[in-house]
């Protein structure tokens, strides 16, 4: 990101510049109690939202944070402090403090850090940030006023969008230095519907790291995002009760990506199976899915929410392959995984924010297309479900049970979709559930930028995708038997 | 340690000052001060220790009748002069609100604040190397108690301290500091088909001398764990469903999520127009205690400045109070009910404090002896709940009860059931409370829910 201002103090133009001889002094301090490596992460954030409740402006909020992270290696063990002032003094006694993890040793030697040149995969003229507020004020009239208009049934309308401009500074006592600057936009529509005593809510959102140009796609406008989240909950008051047990389950494109994300791809980041802790542990170049399924996970897709120039150990992002035709081919790596399998890092060690220390986490997950069109995937179907929107899911790594929270679903009868569904729990087990995807759609698509990932206390923006997908079995939770 | 407190006030106070100066009418501050130790360690060695310290300051402007909120920890003058200015040029970009003003003077806590025994002086004497010591202790513990626990998770003790202080213009000002701990060990199990059985325990509360011993910890964690071996799916079925404290507590934030003020008048309640009606079988009273000493969820005031106070939400079954904070009660026209709560960045909203469902009479055991057939929940995976209609749908993971004992283990199913079935179908309730976390609830019995399986 060349185009951007640097509005961060420690940026080269910024008062609290940090220079490789500075970081290298720091990195140094770092590694005087004889740790075998160190990082700095240099983070300056700037968020802003603003909320649409009521037909008009509710709130307006704005924040700044700005940090120094170090940790400090020595075998497994991890040494992490941060501090919020860039002071030398501060800078300093907080890479001592993450140093005390290595009791004593030889100090390491501190490598000149040079800046290695990172891709650009999210070119942004202007961030929304710095777009005029009455411009972003005026999405959300748009939003309010095209689910409104919807329907005469929707009494209640709130809209939001949250943005924010990232600096990092990457250093590592192995000599690199990265820098990067991420935008990263999300706008939101929630409608609530009411009818003969019934109320239903729907929700509909976006972004990814956008200027304001993402507003002018046609699937992104306010107006789309208005008219989905208000024809969810006027579809929604009609729901009937979901069907309960195993039974053959559509998903459809993009946002289902999540079972993926649940299903396989938090199994296969490789701390877990650094500590054979997961059930993908010792599974490389075994059979774990049906050979229908190609799973890979890429921090390179230009302006996606989960896309990242350079990861937060210093690494260029990659398009992994995860899964190859239903084989397992490999881990999401962060550097300590990396070093315990013996290969290079794939640039999937990231972290929340300056108070944490980096993991292995994904990026943007997807399942590659297969051969059929959705509708013979449909129509194959005698009486399932179709899964069509998400609020979330969650995964037991060790079992390998997952669910996934159903908003908006279907019955399917005799090959068509029919009734809504009120919301309902899938379950299913990762392993077993990927060797009965019997059909995937030519139809693949990515999210619309509105998944946040959240593993041992730490959210990240992510990107999920994939076609229709059919499940042949998979266990519906909904409260009517039979 | 220095009580920090004293300090935070004058910045808070300070900062009020100085929006005003800068042409806000009105003003909030509210100024976090916070050190933690989290330490993690791994088949007896050290894995992880993390060390530090931060503070914050958000701030709520009011100019004509718009407000806008902003937060910073950079407290460098030039810096935090800038902050404020721009603070009160961002409320222009609101639009006026009769509603949002800051809460009436006499509605403010006044005089001196309760003390809440918040702070334990003995939680920093934990430091890391003790720290190290106890989660080692606990971890070796659970890997001694059975040879089928063959690998952790680890075992992490964490403490951290803080103290926060709030001003505003309309005349309040207040602070007060905190501790808490906490040690929790996560065992693994190898089960057959290469599954892994994973489970925990946790000991956690304000004072250092409450927490359990680490090896107790260790051996709990370990025969929850292994109780989890052979863990099997079952048929699709309606059952009586137990949910023990941990599942109990997800179940009751459920239901505080759909009784504020905010719920109320976003339309987002399956409750609305259900006060003074029965929403939960009579044996069924939760109450959100402030008050209570020692309690983690504890707090002097709320979030907008009044004065906390003890409020019954649900009593003998009949829903009494809808928690409000000032906004949400004038938006409904009504008093709030102290029941704001308040992070540096964001504005006041409605949280709990120590939301408790009381204690019943039978026997904890007798909840499962008492039940011929059913299932027994210890966690629930998923976001499974519509808080408007009420449906709720969750992953599950337990025991099936046959006659009236525990008789093997459950998993990869989901229950279901409206949130308002669930609670009126409430027959038997625990005489078993603990104060670990600030959401507390005792062992409890549904008469009926759907459990889809195989």
């Amino acid at each position: 990101m060349t185009t951007l201002a640097a509005r961060a103090p420690f940026a080269p133009t910024g008062p609290a510049a940090i220079d490789a001889a500075i970081a290298q002094q720091l990195l140094s301090a770092a590694l005087a109690s004889g740790g075998d490596y160190a990082d700095l992460y240099f983070e300056y954030r700037a968020s802003a939202d603003f909320v649409y409740e009521e037909e008009r402006v509710r709130n307006v909020g704005r924040g700044i944070t700005l940090g120094l992270g170090v940790r400090v290696l020595k075998g497994d063990a991890t040494g992490y402090a941060y501090t919020e002032e860039l002071t030398q003094e501060r800078m300093l006694a907080t890479a001592r403090t993450a140093g005390q993890i290595a009791a004593g040793g030889g100090a390491a030697p501190v490598a000149v850090p040079a800046q290695i040149a990172v891709a650009d995969f999210y070119p942004v003229g202007l961030p929304t940030i710095d777009a005029s507020p009455q411009g972003k004020l005026e999405l959300l009239r748009r939003a309010d006023r095209a689910a409104r208009a919807y329907d005469a049934r929707i009494v209640k309308v709130e809209c939001s969008v949250s943005e924010e401009l990232k600096e990092i500074l990457v250093v590592t006592s192995d000599g690199r230095l990265a820098r990067d600057t991420l935008p990263l936009v999300r706008f939101g529509v929630r409608a609530v519907a009411e009818s003969a005593g019934k109320r239903q809510a729907g929700s509909s959102g976006g972004g990814g790291r956008y200027g304001m140009e993402y507003f002018d796609e046609v699937l992104h406008t306010p107006e789309a995002h208005g008219r989905e989240a208000a024809r969810i909950a006027i579809t929604m008051l009609d729901a009937v009760d979901a069907p309960a047990g195993e039974m053959e389950v559509v998903l459809g494109p993009a946002d289902s990506g999540i079972l993926l994300h649940e299903a396989v791809g938090h199994g296969l980041e490789a701390d877990f199976n650094r500590k054979e802790t997961s059930n993908y542990s010792g599974q490389i170049g075994k059979r774990v899915a049906s050979d229908l399924c190609t799973v890979i996970d890429d921090g390179t897709l230009p302006s996606s929410r989960g896309s990242i120039n350079v990861d937060d150990e210093g690494f260029e992002p990659q398009k992994n392959t995860l899964i190859e035709n239903g084989i397992l081919v490999d881990y999401m790596h962060d550097r300590i995984s990396a070093r315990h399998f013996k290969r290079k890092p794939s640039g999937n060690g990231r972290r929340q924010s300056f108070r944490h220390a980096p993991l292995p986490r994904m990026t943007n997950t997807l399942l590659m297309p297969g051969q059929h069109t959705p509708e013979e995937i449909i129509r194959s179907v005698k009486r399932g479900v179709f899964a069509k929107r998400f609020s979330g899911g969650q995964v037991n790594i060790s079992n390998g049970d997952f669910v996934f929270s159903l908003t908006e679903g279907y019955l399917i009868e005799d090959g068509k979709i029919t009734a809504p569904l009120k919301g309902v729990n899938l379950i299913g087990n990762g392993p077993d559930v990927l060797t009965k995807v019997t059909m995937v759609g030519s139809d693949f698509e990515l999210s619309d930028g509105m998944w946040t990932c959240g593993k041992d206390g730490q959210s990240v923006p992510v990107g999920v995708g994939t076609p229709t997908v059919k499940i042949a079995a998979i266990t519906v939770g909904g409260t009517k038997a039979g | 340690m220095r009580d920090e407190v004293p300090e935070l006030k004058a910045l808070a106070e300070s900062a009020v000052e100085q929006a005003r100066k800068a042409g806000a009418d009105a003003v909030e501050a509210i100024v976090q001060s916070g050190a933690e130790l989290s330490v993690k360690v791994r088949m007896g060695e050290p894995e992880m220790v993390h060390e530090a310290g931060s503070r914050a300051l958000g701030l709520r402007v009011f100019k004509d009748h718009r407000s806008a909120v902003t937060y910073t920890s950079d407290f460098t003058p030039a810096a935090f002069a800038a902050f404020v200015r721009e603070s009160v040029a961002l409320a222009q970009l609101s639009e006026p609100d009769e509603l949002n003003e800051l809460p009436a003077d006499d509605e403010l806590a006044r005089g001196a604040l309760p003390d809440l025994e918040l702070w334990d002086d003995a939680t920093l004497s934990v430091d890391a190397a003790e720290a190290l010591r106890r989660a080692v202790r606990g971890e070796r513990a659970a890997l001694d108690y059975d040879k089928r626990v063959t690998n952790s998770e680890g075992a992490s003790y964490d403490r951290t301290v803080g103290a926060s202080a709030f001003a505003t213009s309309g005349g309040f000002s207040g602070g007060y500091r905190g501790t808490y701990q906490s040690l929790v060990v996560e065992p693994v199990c190898d089960d057959e088909g290469g599954k892994k059985r994973n489970g925990y325990h946790f000991t956690a509360a304000r004072f250092l001398a409450a927490l359990e011993e680490p090896e107790h910890v260790g051996r709990e964690a370990a025969r929850k764990t292994v109780a989890k071996l052979g863990s099997r799916k079952i048929g699709t079925r309606d059952a009586m469903v137990v949910f023990d404290p941990d599942a109990g507590r997800a179940i009751l934030r459920l239901l505080v999520s759909c009784v504020t003020g905010t719920a109320f008048y976003k339309k987002s309640s399956y409750l609305i127009g259900k006060e003074g009606a029965q929403v939960a079988s009579p044996l069924v009273t939760v109450v959100d205690d402030p008050l209570l000493p020692r309690a983690p969820g504890s707090r002097p005031y709320d979030g907008d400045g009044l004065p906390s106070r003890k409020q019954a939400v649900v009593n003998a079954g009949i829903l009494e109070t809808v928690l409000c904070d000032v906004y949400s009660a004038r938006k409904l026209g009504r008093k709030s009910t102290g029941s704001a709560g308040r992070g540096v960045g964001g504005a006041p909203g409605v949280t709990t404090s120590n939301l408790v469902m009381q204690t019943g009479k039978t026997p904890v055991a007798e909840v499962v002896k008492q039940t011929e057939a059913g299932l027994y929940v210890t966690d629930m995976m998923g976001f499974g709940f519509n808080a408007v209609t009420g449906d709720f749908s969750r992953g599950a993971n337990g025991f099936w009860i046959e006659n009236g004992e525990l008789s093997y283990p459950v998993s990869e199913i989901t229950i279901s059931a409206n949130l308002e079935a669930i609670l009126c179908g409430i027959d038997l309730v625990g005489d078993d409370l603990d104060f670990r976390t600030s959401t507390a609830c005792p062992t409890f019995r549904v008469a009926k829910m759907m459990i889809a399986g195989s």
